[in-house]
């Protein structure tokens, strides 16, 4: 009737305890479910164009089509600078890594509540849920790179070494977005309105980064403020390594890299704590 | 005893009561919360000091209340109690769902947790996708499954829609599928709760085999169930909880028969439930042979309740229904009989005499509706009456299991000789 003890005697102790105010991060055991994280993130992949007419080309269809727009209103028509670059190259290169941000943050944010039915049935660190929401914006990043790459091949503009950059300013991005998405999540599940600032907040964003227009009609003395946004420095960074700008977003991505990772920090403590009660308020 | 599998000591949990009502906070609670959280820390102080009253305290409620017990390894035990006993607070706790309020537990080895059938299937996804899906949602690795997927595949028996999505599936085909993935997984601990209620009579007696199977490798079963007879066949051992509180624990046998005899008298004895113009004291279902209830027994289902305004001409609907509540049968007093007028405050009874209880093994439910038919109006009872029917020998052989369904008929064979 009873196990073997000499196998029971080795086996981990999994202690149960009240909620605490400063829990451990856990990122041990967030690795040690990263099949779970894997499978998640597939799962939103593998289901997110099903049932659709174009299927995957959505991917494409919003940054394309909000090129378009960009170009007809704030470079044909209000004459936006774009630094010497064509208009529309420019812009796509915003966007691209724009729309990544824009799509991870929104997802992340959703997701805890989406998942209430996981998060109320089973145990698993929480933090694998707006993880896998923020990576499977990677693959419609992909997509339309696959577009940038044509413009850029019909423009004629072939990227300098900076594009041995790109991989890190992405990982920025990603960084944004889920360091934002962790507290907005959290929030998201004790208190609804979040789901209606998301949009918002997005749309205001979207002002504050320069993705249509350069950073440099900014005046000077404003840059510093400018540069908490830490989307500003991963625009700037992307066009400076895909189309060869003269100048490098240095300071202003050392600048962005830092308020990610303090944001980032605050948001997995913020998102550890709330965990402990998310089955009880979802 | 250090070499235990389940340790818990003063488990208690406690819930704020109409908790889901209160889902979208808005800002202004928040303010006026946190400058009311310091006097909440204190009075949670000061509470310690008193002892824990049990039930409804400022809109709170102890859904688990001082829990400690201990489990070796290798035990498969039941927990049984009411609706709302607890039992899924306990479970939900163990699997480290929710954290308990105050108190701890301890568990050893991996636990898997069956809380729900099929938690994480997604219907766009084929069977075999989501075999590796929900088996990572549940805690397993991905070699694990791929090692136990032949033997999932044929418990389900889904052999020939392993890549149609599930959302084709047939809910019999889904339920097997998502129950196989649970049930071979292969943690030190497992923790089912109340899952075979659903699904037909041919799957449940198939998920008690697995179950019963996994019991005998050496693994620490906690099973809920309302299914006695399931519980008796696969545990060796039982906890009573009662409102939030282990109340008895120990062999199968006793403690399932003491929870019976309990379960039937204790209706009699539970705290008022108010509607509009009754206070409903009791309700009550025994039988005339003894202290348990069993089929073909003469019964009296009755309810003790206060009026709170005269009431001319007083009836009660009583129903019975199955725990997934489908409505078996029921029974309108004005069908019988006409009662006298009641006075307000003034304590009354109104029941049915059953002759013989077609009910075979099982818990049941009442459901009561009580009226005055001279204003037309009928009031719910907001909470519905347990009883369990014992299981015996029906037909004088064998005993009956819910393979044999709800209903039990006086019957006996026949046969004719067709020679011509």
């Amino acid at each position: 009737m009873s196990a073997d003890p000499s196998s029971s005697s080795v086996l981990s102790v999994a202690r149960i305890e009240p909620a605490s105010s400063w829990p451990a991060l856990g990122l041990r055991e967030l690795w040690e479910y990263r099949e779970l994280l894997y499978f998640l993130t597939w799962r939103d992949i593998k289901v997110r164009y099903k049932q659709t007419a174009l299927g995957a080309a959505w991917a494409v269809i919003q940054p394309f089509f909000l090129m378009v727009v960009f170009s007809l209103f704030f470079g044909r028509l209000a004459g936006v600078p774009s630094d010497g670059v064509p208009y529309p190259i420019f812009s796509f290169c915003g966007l691209l890594p724009w729309q990544l941000f824009a799509n991870s943050l929104t997802q992340s944010s959703n997701s805890l509540v989406g998942s209430q039915n996981l998060i109320t049935k089973v145990y698993f660190p929480r933090l694998v849920v707006p993880i896998s929401a923020v990576l499977g914006g990677l693959v419609d990043f992909a997509i339309s790179f696959v577009i940038l790459l044509g413009m850029l091949f019909y423009y004629g503009i072939v990227p300098g070494w900076q594009i041995v950059a790109l991989p890190g300013l992405m990982i920025l991005a990603v960084l944004t977005a889920l360091a934002v998405g962790l507290w907005l999540s959290a929030l998201n599940v004790q208190y609804r309105d979040v789901r209606y600032t998301i949009n918002f907040l997005v749309q205001f964003w979207l002002f504050a980064t320069p993705v249509a227009y350069p950073s440099s009609i900014v005046p000077e003395k404003w840059r510093a403020v400018y540069g908490l946004n830490p989307m500003v420095g991963v625009v700037d960074g992307f066009r400076w390594a895909l189309l060869g700008r003269p100048q490098s977003p240095g300071v202003l991505l050392l600048v962005s890299t830092v308020v990610v990772l303090l944001l980032l920090a605050g948001g997995l403590y913020y998102f550890r704590r709330m965990e402990q009660q998310f089955a009880d308020i979802v | 005893m250090s070499n235990f599998s389940i340790r818990c000591e003063g488990l208690s949990k406690q819930y704020r009561i109409g908790a889901t009502q209160e889902k979208y906070t808005s800002l202004r609670d928040v303010i006026s919360d946190a400058a009311a959280a310091p006097f909440r820390r204190l009075s949670s102080i000061t509470r310690n000091g008193h002892g824990k009253a049990n039930g409804n305290h400022n809109g709170y409620i102890w859904a688990l209340d001082d829990v400690s017990f201990e489990i070796a390894p290798g035990e498969v035990v039941g927990i049984i109690g009411r609706n709302g006993a607890g039992k899924s607070t306990l479970l939900k706790i163990l699997s480290r769902i929710t954290k308990p309020t105050c108190g701890r537990a301890e568990v050893r080895g991996r636990v898997g947790s069956l809380l729900e059938v099929g938690t994480g299937f997604h219907p766009e996804l084929t069977g075999r996708e989501n075999i590796f899906l929900n088996g990572a949602i549940l805690g397993m690795r991905k070699s694990e499954i791929e090692r136990k997927f032949d033997e999932i595949v044929s418990f389900a028996e889904v052999e020939k829609f392993l890549d149609t999505p599930v959302k084709h599936y047939s809910s019999g085909m889904y339920m097997r599928l998502a129950f196989g993935v649970a049930a071979h997984m292969e943690t030190e601990v497992l923790l089912v709760d109340e899952v075979l209620a659903v699904g037909d009579a041919q799957f449940q007696k198939k998920c008690f085999a697995r179950m019963s199977e996994i019991g005998r490798h050496g693994r620490t079963i906690l099973f809920v169930s309302h299914n006695m007879s399931a519980v008796r066949s696969i545990c060796k051992h039982a906890l009573i909880i009662d409102k939030g509180r282990v109340v008895a624990q120990g062999d199968i046998d006793d403690t399932v028969d003491q929870y019976l005899s309990q379960l039937n008298s204790s209706l009699a004895a539970g705290e008022a439930i108010e509607t509009k113009t009754f206070s409903v004291t009791g309700v009550q279902v025994t039988s005339s042979a003894g202290p348990v209830i069993k089929t073909f027994d003469r019964v009296e289902m009755k309810v003790r309740f206060i009026p709170k305004t005269d009431i001319l001409d007083p009836g009660v609907y009583m129903s019975i229904l199955t725990m997934d509540s489908r409505r078996l049968t029921g029974l309108d007093f004005k069908d019988f009989i006409t009662a006298a007028p009641l006075r307000a405050g003034e304590p009354a009874e109104l029941g049915f005499v059953i002759e013989s209880l077609p009910l075979l093994a099982g818990t049941y439910q009442v459901e009561v509706h009580l009226k005055d038919m001279s204003r037309h109006l009928i009031e719910f009872v907001p909470q519905t009456y347990e009883f369990e029917v014992a299981e015996t020998d029906v037909y004088g052989g064998r005993k009956l299991d819910r393979w044999f369904g709800y209903i039990g008929l006086r019957a006996g064979g026949f046969e004719k000789s067709c020679k011509s």
